[in-house]
């Protein structure tokens, strides 16, 4: 039952996976990307990581929503009704990506993988919960850290006025040069 | 279900995710080709920890780690769009690799 349910995920992630370069339309893309990610995490639940597997689908329907919104902002011919190829030097693209393939079953094929080393925990997400808040604790923090430096960089990134422009070059004027003055006046 | 079929995805994933990101122009769409190939990364780790090591927990962190990627990979892609498209009003990377006029 599992071998079955294996490969129906399998195709389906590596089939939504290669539409995602194939179809028009710029929303048609998002989703066959959110279901090529759907099949991911169904692998993963597969593999008894209830958690993780979990975490996954609704972490990226929530991203495939966003991304779906910055298509129709950014991109032109966002509905895909006027088919067009943005694509560059696409035969060495496809050369380089069937190589890499090659060369990684190659690996998977030949190495003489190590056999398995103990059982799973009865909870697997227990064991998480406890192992980053113990001995990956360091691991944690600097995901943490990470996060909070993102947070900092796509505000920076994003925003149209910063201080500079607000408050000149030196930051040395008196009242802020915004196209609403605020305040009371005074 | 053996631990060579799950990489074989994931090895599958990665490639269509690389032959996405080298030829498509579209900023955002080159996101999506980096997505799919984090996307073949977390196969690999769930198999690796599932078939060869279950008893620690190293390949869930590695799960979490590649997870966490995935979110900042794409916020800090949609600021650095939304950066140049302010800045030039281009969208795709051989527009945004040429010298402003």
């Amino acid at each position: 039952m599992t071998t079955v349910l294996f490969w129906i995920f399998a195709v389906g992630a590596v089939v939504s996976g290669l539409l995602v370069f194939r179809l028009d339309s710029m929303a048609r893309v998002t989703f066959a990307l959110l279901a090529s990610f759907l099949f991911v995490a169904a692998e993963v639940l597969l593999l008894g990581l209830g958690y993780l597997g979990v975490v996954i689908i609704l972490m990226m329907v929530m991203e495939m929503v966003i991304m779906a919104v910055f298509m129709i902002m950014y991109m032109m011919n966002p509905a895909g009704l006027m088919p067009m190829s943005m694509v560059h030097n696409k035969a060495g693209s496809m050369s380089i990506a069937v190589a890499t393939f090659a060369v990684l079953a190659a690996g998977i094929v030949l190495v003489d993988w190590p056999a398995r080393a103990g059982q799973p925990p009865a909870d697997p997400t227990a064991a998480l919960g406890a192992a980053l808040m113990g001995t990956q604790m360091l691991t944690m923090m600097t995901l943490g850290l990470a996060i909070f430096t993102t947070i900092i960089t796509t505000v920076l990134l994003a925003t149209a006025r910063g201080r500079y422009d607000r408050f000149g070059d030196d930051l040395d004027a008196a009242r802020a040069d915004d196209p609403v003055p605020g305040g009371l006046g005074r | 279900m053996t631990l060579e079929l799950f990489l074989l995805l994931g090895a599958a994933l990665f490639a269509i995710g690389l032959y996405g990101a080298l030829s498509q122009q579209s900023v955002v769409m080159l996101m999506m080709g980096l997505e799919l190939m984090l996307g073949g990364l977390i196969v690999a780790a769930a198999a690796f920890w599932y078939f060869l090591a279950p008893a620690s927990t190293d390949g869930q962190v590695l799960v979490i780690v590649l997870i966490t990627v995935m979110a900042l990979e794409m916020a800090v892609g949609f600021a650095v769009v939304t950066a140049i498209f302010r800045a030039r009003e281009v969208d795709m990377t051989d527009m945004a690799a040429d010298l402003k006029e």
